[in-house]
């Protein structure tokens, strides 16, 4: 695998990791953004480039934003930092995520999927993306409007304080 | 190794270590966070299979197959981001009830 | 075209020659990058001193005029001086959260200028989707806004990142309206294709999309919420000098503070760099006899009168407040951006000639009246009356 790959996986990986195991909230939420931003970057190196920009505007420049103003707003910012374990078992979380590692992990080794020859990649530019979008896809495309919208007024019925 | 080993590889490790923050994480802010984090090692999926994997050959709908693992990851961002939305709407909603996000405060809660 | 147009093109490609196969790639990409990151900054330098000296004469008062030749050394004082104060940390700050942001900003400041094209085949990348890409970078330097604020434990400084945050926020929306309305006319998200539709010219007048109905208001739109994103008066409430000292970047001194000062002043460029290139026609010169001027020439030409604006309007106008702010980007710019698409939809449907000039025309003009007269209504404010002592 190439150098560029190794090297966005890794940062990715650690932002990963740093985002679940960090005491600051604050700190969580920049390290997800970094998380964030490599997958961006591992998107542009397949040869997604609408996708990893979208990745970025959308999820960096967004939903990041917006878990970092609600953790401001819910005053995580300067209260002690939350510890790492829950009530109960840590140990238990821990256990799941690695059993489910492992099965994945073996599910990728032992599939015909590994094994079928690499098919030439596709390489669509963004004026076939939009007519695919507004052609073949455009049942999904306005549903997603629609589903947005009511996310949209959705969330700020819900967040709206109440009249007293 | 293939390269999309490698790719699958990676987006395994990252849903496990988002799994793995969402199950023990104690703040209800970071287990969003975690579930952020396995929604995108999901898309890293489909995007590797979308760039390494088979694909149909010839057909007056081969343009739009091929591009079918592209727009659907680019739907799934545009529905993580509703979620997200929504999701922090009801944090912050919950925190002015239970002025807290602890979770182990917020089992079993009598409103 | 001429050699005065390409001489730079010319040059790299001569020096790019000259050098060793094994290294050519790497010469080139050295030549492409390093001409961007010394030309902007020294063009930084000296809209400082422009701005000073424009700011005073607005204000009835000299600039500075002190340094050189009626102050244009003044920059290298600033630089001298920045340099060489002390870099105070506050104790309680997050010390590496403190000093990674103004890194971040200068980097994701010099990032965009790589799809901007500053002459005939002169873009560093010629990106399928640039101007995405300058969007998505642009959405990441709020982050850096926010880790500045963040990190220095001040609550101004907290105050005024939160308030910065949202305002961008806020703007993009109709910065990313009025730029869609151009994509959907041009046909094409690649910046270089943008610019190459609107090179031609009908009799005397070029083919810029800012000489269109929907065009003008859209690069009315467009340069509004260019101001409130690179938070440039009458949208600097977070970092207002009179109201929150400094805001977000209060408690960074020296060196690291001109780095915050050269970010905004790079974003500022930046995002006019691109309503230069979506609206006001990129390179191509203005009337048709006038293209024996190289167009680089033209580029920097348009960029000098846009800054002049911006510091025209920083002169003029008072500061919005937060309120003000807010409302005026979600219910007077948004809907008139969506007018704007709509009207561009309209453009490029209607035939050519008379109709389509007064049907797009009379739709924008009709929604900015309502609109305008529905922000206006909201707030009834009696007439002030001033009360003299007698």
């Amino acid at each position: 695998m190439s150098t560029p790959f190794l090297i966005l996986a890794a940062v990715t990986l650690a932002g990963a990791w740093a985002a679940m195991t960090l005491r600051g909230l604050v700190h969580c939420a920049l390290a997800l953004a970094v998380a964030f931003a490599g997958i961006g970057a591992l998107y542009l190196n397949l040869g997604a480039q609408f996708l990893g920009l979208a990745q970025l505007l959308v999820y960096v420049g967004a939903i990041a934003v917006l878990i970092v103003f609600v953790i401001l707003l819910t005053r995580g910012g300067d209260v002690d930092s939350p510890r790492l374990s829950p009530a109960s078992w840590p140990a238990a979380g821990v256990a799941v995520a690695t059993a489910v590692f492992a099965v994945l992990g073996w599910a990728v080794f032992h599939s015909n999927a590994i094994l079928a020859p690499l098919a030439p990649a596709p390489q669509p530019n963004i004026r076939q993306l939009g007519v695919a979008l507004m052609d073949g896809y455009v049942l999904p495309l306005e549903v997603i409007g629609l589903m947005l919208t009511a996310a949209l007024i959705g969330a700020v019925v819900v967040a709206m304080k109440e009249k007293p | 190794m293939t390269p999309l080993a490698g790719c699958l590889l990676v987006s395994s490790l990252l849903f496990a270590v988002g799994l793995a923050g969402a199950l023990t994480r104690r703040n209800t802010i970071l287990v969003l966070v975690g579930i952020e984090l396995m929604l995108n090692a999901a898309n890293l999926n489909f995007v590797a299979f979308w760039r390494f994997g088979p694909h149909s050959q010839g057909g007056p709908e081969s343009m739009t197959d091929s591009m079918t693992g592209m727009i659907f990851v680019l739907f799934a961002i545009a529905v993580a981001a509703a979620e997200a939305a929504v999701g922090l709407a009801l944090i912050l909603a919950v925190y002015r009830h239970a002025k807290t996000t602890d979770l182990s405060q917020l089992i079993g809660r009598r409103p | 075209m001429q050699p005065s147009d390409q001489v730079f093109v010319l040059l790299k490609d001569w020096i790019v020659g000259q050098s060793p196969i094994m290294l050519q790639p790497g010469v080139s990409i050295l030549l492409t990058v390093v001409p961007i990151l010394l030309v902007f900054p020294v063009l930084f330098a000296l809209t400082t001193v422009l701005e000073r000296k424009g700011l005073g004469r607005i204000q009835n008062r000299y600039g500075p005029n002190r340094v050189g030749f009626y102050g244009i050394l003044q920059p290298m004082a600033d630089a001298v001086k920045s340099l060489t104060k002390e870099d105070i940390v506050p104790a309680s700050a997050d010390r590496a959260v403190h000093f990674l942001a103004p890194l971040v900003l200068l980097a994701v400041a010099f990032v965009p200028y790589a799809v901007l094209p500053i002459g005939r085949n002169m873009v560093a990348a010629n990106l399928d989707a640039g101007v995405l890409f300058f969007f998505a970078i642009g959405a990441i330097s709020e982050l850096s806004v926010f880790m500045a604020g963040w990190s220095s434990r001040n609550k101004y400084s907290l105050l005024g990142a939160m308030r910065a945050v949202a305002q961008m926020i806020s703007y993009e929306v109709p910065l990313l309206l009025s730029s869609i309305a151009v994509i959907m006319a041009a046909g094409s998200l690649s910046t270089v294709e943008i610019v190459e539709k609107q090179a031609g010219f009908t009799g005397i007048f070029p083919h810029w999309y800012v000489l269109t109905p929907w065009g003008f208001a859209g690069f009315i739109l467009f340069m509004i919420a260019a101001t409130a994103e690179t938070n440039r008066s009458p949208f600097d409430l977070p970092e207002g000098e009179s109201e929150i000292i400094a805001g977000y970047y209060i408690e960074y001194s020296g060196f690291k503070f001109a780095l915050f000062f050269l970010g905004e002043y790079l974003g500022m460029f930046a995002i006019s760099g691109l309503g230069i290139t979506l609206f006001l026609g990129g390179w191509s010169a203005p009337l048709p006899f006038l293209t024996w001027i190289p167009s680089w020439i033209w580029f920097f030409t348009k960029l000098l009168v846009i800054v002049v604006g911006f510091i025209w309007v920083r002169g003029t106008l008072p500061r919005l407040r937060m309120d003000q702010l807010m409302n005026f980007a979600w219910k007077f710019m948004l809907p008139m951006a969506l007018v704007v698409v709509v009207a561009a939809g309209a453009w490029r449907f209607l035939p050519q000639g008379v109709t389509r000039w007064l049907v797009c025309s009379v739709f924008l003009a009709g929604a900015y009246v309502l609109l305008a007269r529905g922000v206006e209504t909201r707030n009834k404010i009696a007439k002030r009356t001033y009360r003299f002592a007698e």
